[in-house]
């Protein structure tokens, strides 16, 4: 369950953008909807623990992450939260299979500076137990082939699966996807939709997913948010059995966003 | 020791120390600049800005201003030197003088070019090392260090070749004591207002065939190292 209220204020070179979010979801999978620049990414690195807001407050499940009226802030590390950026963010100096330990070895306790920069230099081997949960999630993204390849020597369809496995090996109570599909060409994009669903659904981990592009939301939505400049137009709870009437979700959300919020809804539209 | 060249006959030491002075001071501000850059990468508060500025001062400011500023912190009645006299040890006129004069001067090489690579590391792969759990610490060992490792070494190799012809700073603070504080660029200009020609001559070409090698290693070191 994911509860999220946030006000913020960011300052950019073209003016100040203010995100003002209230957001509560119990579904195994919410899509955040919405054009580029509405606050959607700002959103899910205040999930991640790595953007703060200004005031507000972040729970997940039972842990708050985020509480400013009690100064409770839990560092991105300790947050366990599986993040797939939107340009995957391999490690490039880091073969695949380095890049997968890398998410086993923040596991050990921390090191002071020197035993940090030793471990640089010198890497703990892993156990037996974690070469195997490496060598399984390899299996399972069908990606053992590349264990020895740079991001640099791999295609884009290939870099998602290494960062999908990447974020899975942290055994994340949440998993963020950031338009995860927009950098594939058309037909791969179809392809690895269907295979995220169903290694999605093999893991079973709660799932938030930003998205620009309709088809992610008639394939993902359990629950919807609609965002529009820093806000949220429209809530809609259970989406994907009310999509069997309301059909056409194109139709919807251009309807929604063009008309700022105010569209003729289709049943079950619930205002926010 | 001595060194016979175009039938000069060179003490070896300037060479010995100036390689020395270079590759400490080169060592120190590659961990000090390094360190610096990290803490004021990707800052945009006036008080960052200030303190960027005073780490850059020393490449515009004349050596002999640094030197002079040096005297007044580590002379024997300077801040610190006055101190430090109380144990008995002290910069003026000793060869860790020299290494703490070329120290200030090339610290903003490195600093500049370690603070421009660090801020070319792709900030999603830093924030995706702190999703995975690492600690702020182990974020920089093993991701931002290794990825602007290159923009740092290439700034630690114009630091030392910086480093090797350090004069001024060198010669208000360390001075120039044949054999205990005379680099390669002091003896050079010893020998030319000695009125020895010949031996400023075999010094100079000296001086300009290490620096040559230092320079023509790094490009190679850099570019093959990929």
């Amino acid at each position: 369950m994911i509860e999220l209220s946030v006000q913020t204020t960011l300052k950019g070179k073209h003016g100040a953008f203010s995100l003002d979010i209230n957001l509560k979801s119990s579904a195994s999978r919410l899509v955040l909807f919405g054009p580029s620049g509405s606050g959607k990414t700002l959103t899910l690195q205040m999930l991640a623990g790595l953007v703060h807001p200004r005031q507000g407050r972040i729970v997940v499940d039972d842990t708050v992450f985020f509480d400013s009226s009690k100064g409770i802030n839990i560092p991105a590390r300790s947050r366990r939260v599986g993040y797939v950026f939107q340009d995957y963010a391999l490690f490039p100096h880091m073969t695949v299979w380095q890049n997968l330990a890398f998410a086993l070895h923040q596991k050990e306790k921390h090191f002071p500076v020197v035993g940090s920069a030793f471990r640089v230099l010198f890497p703990a081997r892993l156990t037996e137990e974690q070469q195997e949960s490496i060598e399984l999630i390899l299996e399972l993204l069908e990606i053992t082939h590349l264990a020895g390849r740079r991001p640099s020597q791999i295609s884009g369809g290939q870099k998602q699966r290494v960062a999908l496995a990447r974020a899975l090996l942290i055994s994340p109570r949440l998993l963020l996807l950031d338009e995860p599909f927009a950098a594939l060409d058309p037909l791969l994009r179809i392809r690895m939709r269907k295979e995220i669903d169903k290694i999605l659904q093999n893991c079973g981990v709660p799932l938030v997913m930003i998205t620009h592009d309709p088809e992610d939301v008639d394939a993902f939505a359990e629950d919807l948010a609609v965002y529009a400049d820093g806000h949220i137009l429209a809530m809609e709870h259970d989406f994907c059995s009310r999509s069997l009437f309301a059909q056409d979700s194109l139709s919807y959300l251009s309807d929604i966003l063009s008309r700022g919020g105010q569209a003729d809804r289709p049943f079950g539209f619930d205002d926010v | 020791m001595e060194l016979s060249l175009f039938g000069q006959q060179l003490s070896l030491f300037p060479i010995y120390l100036s390689l020395k002075v270079a590759g400490l001071s080169t060592l120190a501000s590659l961990i000090l600049g390094t360190l610096t850059a990290r803490l004021l990468a990707r800052r945009r508060s006036v008080c960052a800005a200030v303190i960027d500025s005073l780490c850059t001062m020393p490449m515009v400011l004349p050596p002999t201003v640094l030197g002079y500023y040096l005297i007044l912190l580590l002379g024997q009645k300077g801040l610190v030197g006055s101190v430090l006299k109380e144990v008995g040890f002290q910069f003026m006129f000793s060869w860790q003088g020299a290494v703490v004069a070329a120290t200030v001067v090339v610290f903003p090489l490195i600093y500049k070019s370690a603070k421009t690579a660090l801020e070319q590391v792709d900030p999603n792969v830093e924030k995706a090392a702190r999703t995975l759990g690492a600690s702020e610490i182990s974020v920089f060992f093993s991701i931002s260090l290794p990825l602007a490792a290159r923009g740092i070494l290439s700034g630690s190799m114009l630091a030392f070749a910086r480093g090797m012809g350090e004069f001024g700073a060198t010669l208000m603070l360390a001075g120039n004591i044949p054999g205990k504080t005379q680099t390669l660029a002091l003896a050079i200009y010893d020998a030319f207002q000695a009125g020895n020609d010949a031996l400023a001559t075999c010094l100079v070409l000296l001086t300009s065939g290490i620096c040559a090698v230092i320079l023509i290693t790094a490009d190679y070191l850099l570019g093959g190292s990929r």
